[in-house]
């Protein structure tokens, strides 16, 4: 006869000193783990509070802002800390990011007279990381050199720059001219001279001429905003006066496409991860997300502003979108998904005109008409500090969870909870009543109509496109 | 074009390789079947889901590698050479001797002969026990693999049962009239008065419930973190004689004295089952850890294996010596039957095939194939009063009238325990965290159901109603019509009152639900039992033919 017991030792699983982590052994049996799946859904709603307890979007207010309102902010493509703003008075100051609070502030010019309405970073060259290039109403543009400030690249520079003997080469590099007030700008993602502008008409330049290389304007109106594409660098996107998005092409040297929309643009993002796709913030509280190869119809529209969307960017994962607007809020949309997951806002801010994504996409900075520069958390949960193994396997744990139960409706309800300003709740009310009213009018005409016809959401804005 | 196909073919070869014991970490209901998925035509989605699915069969694969390759442990067995040996004829002292050291020094053997019958109870990771002579009111906490007595008093009053709650710190026992709750030095810390007369109590550590039963009739859910009543239910169904948890979905069955076995909830007022098991009392109930089977012992000296998943009885054992007492089943699936001062085991009998069927001795027809008992015992001219499986041990405690014994199983207990779920070395520490812990993921009581995979899974019946919002706007937002309303009788007053369909139609419906159809069905009746009155005052003659009450048309638009 064979006998045998279980006969665990103990050196094995009792520590020997205190120090010494005890010993873990797992078996995923699931006889073991009884009840498992209710255990999870507690779980995920007990993270999902968490996340709502651990909730402080806000990190701080970069320096001491500006005067005026902040209507401009660029940030360098290429390192990670620079960012460069500028407000109504024509000031343009440019920031580190990691100073420490109140330090922030690095260089301010007085750029324009008047207000200052673009403002752009060239690219990487041999001799400079990146030059600031604004724009005004004074019908100027000028090239910044903001010094070597490469503190990522070169530590030393940094520090010969806090002690005050630097700055040899910082200032003003370049004045360009034209007959008319300017609009927007922005720089060409690959070749270091070009770059275009908005005003009167939208044209191309070279840093190397003092005039204007082309004009690429399409008929007769005022080009509100210029963006260039990340990824095909030669397109050009514009939106317009006369409600219009356009495309160009800069090796043809001739637009592509054209599309008009019932409202104005004010702002548009390339998607730098899928550079065919882009959005808009439009002037009817709504954003839209296009394929600029069939522009017909939106791939999606973010809904949720309830005033004009006066900027927006996407993530530099392509995966986020944030939004500012008129009313006073950030929001922060899945690209996937029609309505915000996030929305920001505080006592102090003012209508908010810049919103951007920092290039790890961690962070937000949002520039409004009272004139300050706010740095938020991509995600209001988050925290960036050194965790350990652990609690970073436990926060991942905690994200799979709530994936996983994120349609239950107590989580649901948990996790779409946010506090909004008085003013922005009415204002949503009184429009949720406004669109119902509409919906129920266009069904009872519907109802009585001879020929039906459905237009979807994704389409019903645009008005027409040019090129079939 | 060919160079893809050979690599999804590689791909495919690597997925499909199933280890044997797979079966045991699949969770739920498995993967999300292909037929279903394909039924989307959302692309995107059908990507998602097959990548659930995908992760699912590796996580599956990785859990049972793990499993072959790093659990260290293995479980105990008794094997016979050759077929004379058999395996019940071993006594406890040839075990005895035959095992190591370690597992003799676990094999206790308390005599305790003065405070009458003693029961015993383990916590969930076994390191404590505790101790109750039933008759004398004497409590006893002890750590008994070190010898460490955590606590001892005597409460000068019967005692019926008791049990500890999350860890050894505290611990519930149902005296005489009420129940009480005591920490781990014995200071009282609870007298609970809703529970009266108590016969059987189980703590239920995910819901941090305490449910009671005994001579009221009544079983009642306490929380033991809040201290909120959750649930009184009546069972209507006099003394309930035994009580057992099912760890699989945290449902309580009830064993009452017509032999019946019933299913219970805390968020219902009626049982979920009720079972037949037997023709007298319920002496004890046992389900096994995977929920799936249950056994029943009745005074009617019958022992019934069910299948609970399928309701369906696996084996009867019938004409009993005498009647059961004491049903045990251990992690591994021994099946541990008292009855008077013996004590059997068997193995291996939750088969549905007649071998599994266990028969009790190697009687007249024996042969191999018959599912004899794996291990037997008795204790002399004493009677066995409770039994309890030592949790991660190869022991089976046995309280009788003298004292306590610890008898060697070998291959009774789970070798490898996870020591984030139960963990029989834990520290202080830990201890203190895992009560945290579990306080912090209590479940909720009315989420207990006899599908505990139903949480978190859509309800399918609702899908039907739902409607695309470009359907919606079509129809001019509500759908309308209500497609029952087409088969309402006509009204008809040529039919006499009590044959009318109408009233028929009305009957049929509950009487409580009053909706839109249901209006129209009363006035309907109404308008025919006008009608038919007035057919019959045409009849005797009271008013003509074309006879109009002027008020009554004048109104009727109104109506």
């Amino acid at each position: 006869m064979k006998i045998k017991t279980i006969n665990r030792s103990s050196d094995t699983y009792v520590p020997v000193k205190s120090t010494q982590e005890s010993y873990i052994p797992r078996n995923l049996d699931k006889e073991l783990h009884p009840l498992e799946r209710s255990r999870e859904y507690v779980k995920a709603l007990q993270a999902t509070k968490l996340e709502r307890v651990f909730a402080k979007p806000f990190i701080k207010q970069l320096g001491r802002g500006h005067v005026d309102g902040v209507y401009q902010i660029a940030k360098n493509y290429n390192i990670l800390n620079q960012i460069g703003s500028s407000d109504g008075d024509g000031i343009i100051k440019f920031w580190n990011l990691n100073q420490k609070m109140g330090d922030e502030e690095v260089l301010q010019f007085k750029g324009h007279y008047g207000m200052c309405t673009g403002l752009a970073f060239t690219q990487k060259s041999e001799t400079t990381n990146g030059m600031l290039l604004s724009s005004g109403n004074d019908k100027a543009i000028k090239l910044w050199d903001v010094g070597t400030l490469t503190n990522e690249l070169k530590q030393t520079s940094q520090e010969s720059f806090q002690m005050g003997d630097k700055l040899n080469k910082v200032g003003l590099v370049k004045t360009f001219h034209d007959d008319y007030a300017f609009q927007s700008i922005d720089t060409h993602k690959q070749k270091f001279n070009q770059f275009v502008t908005g005003g009167q008409s939208l044209k191309l330049w070279d840093m190397t001429r003092s005039t204007a290389i082309s004009d690429l304007s399409w008929g007769n109106n005022t080009v509100q905003h210029v963006r260039f594409n990340h990824s095909e660098t030669d397109i050009v996107c514009s939106s317009g006066s006369d409600n219009s998005v356009v495309l160009y092409d800069l090796r043809t040297n001739n637009p592509i496409q054209k599309m008009v929309q019932q409202m104005r643009t004010n702002s548009i993002c390339f998607n730098p991860i899928e550079p065919m796709n882009f959005a808009v913030a439009c002037e009817d509280h709504n954003l839209y997300y296009y394929d600029m190869r069939n522009l017909t119809k939106a791939l999606q529209v973010f809904k949720d502003h309830v005033s004009a969307v006066l900027d927006c960017d996407i993530s530099p994962t392509g995966t986020e979108l944030v939004s500012a607007s008129y009313d006073k809020t950030i929001r922060i949309f899945d690209l996937t998904h029609g309505h915000s997951k996030e929305v920001y806002h505080t006592k102090r801010m003012q209508h908010v005109f810049q919103c951007k994504y920092t290039m790890d996409s961690k962070y937000l900075l949002s520039g409004s008409d009272d004139g300050n520069v706010r740095m938020w958390r991509g995600k209001a949960w988050e925290r960036s500090d050194i965790k350990s193994t652990k609690y970073k396997n436990k926060l991942e744990y905690d994200e799979k969870l709530k994936e996983k139960f994120k349609f239950m409706p107590e989580i649901r309800k948990i996790k779409r909870h946010r506090h909004l300003p008085g003013v922005v709740k009415k204002a949503q009310e009184i429009k949720t009543i406004e669109i119902q009213s509409l919906k129920k009018r266009e069904a009872n005409e519907n109802k009585f109509k001879k020929e039906k016809n459905y237009v979807s959401e994704r389409e019903k804005h645009i008005v027409r496109k040019v090129f079939e | 074009m060919a160079k893809q196909n050979t690599n999804e073919t590689v791909q495919k070869t690597k997925k499909t390789f199933k280890r044997a014991n797979e079966d045991k970490f699949q969770r739920g209901d498995g993967k999300i079947a292909n037929s279903a998925i394909n039924k989307s035509t959302d692309k995107k989605l059908k990507a998602k889901l097959h990548k659930v699915n995908n992760n699912y069969a590796e996580f599956v694969n990785h859990a049972a590698a793990a499993n072959e390759y790093l659990l260290q442990e293995q479980q105990g067995f008794i094997e016979a050479e050759n077929e004379l040996e058999k395996t019940f004829k071993l006594t406890q002292d040839e075990i005895y001797k035959s095992v190591d050291k370690t597992t003799q020094l676990k094999a206790i053997d308390l005599k305790l002969t003065e405070f009458g019958p003693y029961s015993v109870d383990f916590n969930r990771n076994g390191t404590h026990m505790l101790l109750i002579g039933k008759k004398g009111g004497h409590i006893a906490s002890l750590d008994w693999r070190k010898g460490e007595l955590r606590c001892e008093l005597n409460v000068n009053e019967t005692i019926n049962c008791g049990t500890y709650l999350q860890n050894e710190q505290y611990f519930a026992v149902a005296q005489r009239q009420r129940v009480y709750i005591y920490d781990h030095e014995g200071v009282e810390l609870h007298r609970m008065k809703q529970h009266i007369d108590v016969q059987n109590m189980n703590f239920m550590p995910y819901h941090y419930l305490l449910a009671t039963s005994g001579n009221t009739g009544f079983l009642k859910y306490q929380d033991c973190s809040t201290g909120a009543m959750v649930a009184e239910l009546r069972t209507k169904m006099g003394p309930t004689k035994s009580q057992a948890y099912n760890p699989y979905n945290a449902v309580m069955h009830l064993g009452h004295s017509n032999g019946q076995v019933t299913l219970w909830a805390p968020n219902m007022s009626t049982p979920l089952v009720k079972l037949l098991s037997g023709r007298a009392a319920i002496n004890d109930i046992a389900i096994d850890r995977s929920g799936r089977y249950m056994a029943t012992a009745s005074l009617d000296k019958t022992m019934k294996i069910w299948d609970v998943r399928m309701f369906r009885e696996l084996h009867t054992l019938e004409n009993l010596p005498s009647p059961g007492t004491n049903l045990e089943i251990s992690d591994s699936g021994l099946l541990a039957m008292s009855r008077g001062p013996h004590v059997t085991i068997w193995k291996d009998c939750f088969k549905s095939n007649k071998m599994a069927r266990p028969v009790f001795s190697s009687g007249p027809q024996h042969n191999q194939h018959r599912n004899t008992p794996y291990m037997t015992h008795m204790f002399p001219g004493n009677k066995v009063e409770n039994m309890k499986f030592v949790p991660f041990e190869d022991l089976l405690s046995v309280g009788h009238m003298n004292g306590v014994k610890n008898m060697i199983v070998p291959g009774a207990g789970e070798a490898n325990y996870d020591a984030l779920e139960v963990n029989p070395f834990e520290t202080a520490k830990q201890r203190q965290e895992q009560e945290v812990r579990g306080l912090l993921y209590k479940l909720p009581a009315d989420s207990i159901s006899l599908d505990p995979n139903v949480i978190g899974t859509v309800n399918k019946t609702s899908s039907k109603s739902r409607l695309a919002t470009k359907d919606l706007t079509m129809m001019g937002l509500n759908a309308g019509d209500d497609k029952r309303e087409k088969d309402l009788p006509e009204i008809r007053a040529d039919v006499k009152a009590k044959n009318s369909g109408l009233r028929g139609f009305l009957r049929k419906k509950t009487k409580n639900i009053i909706d839109e159809r249901k209006v129209k069905v009363e006035k309907a009746l109404e308008r025919e039992k006008w009608e038919r009155n007035r057919k019959q005052r045409i009849q005797k003659g009271e008013i003509g033919e074309d006879h109009k009450d002027e008020v009554d048309t004048a109104l009727s638009r109104f109506g």
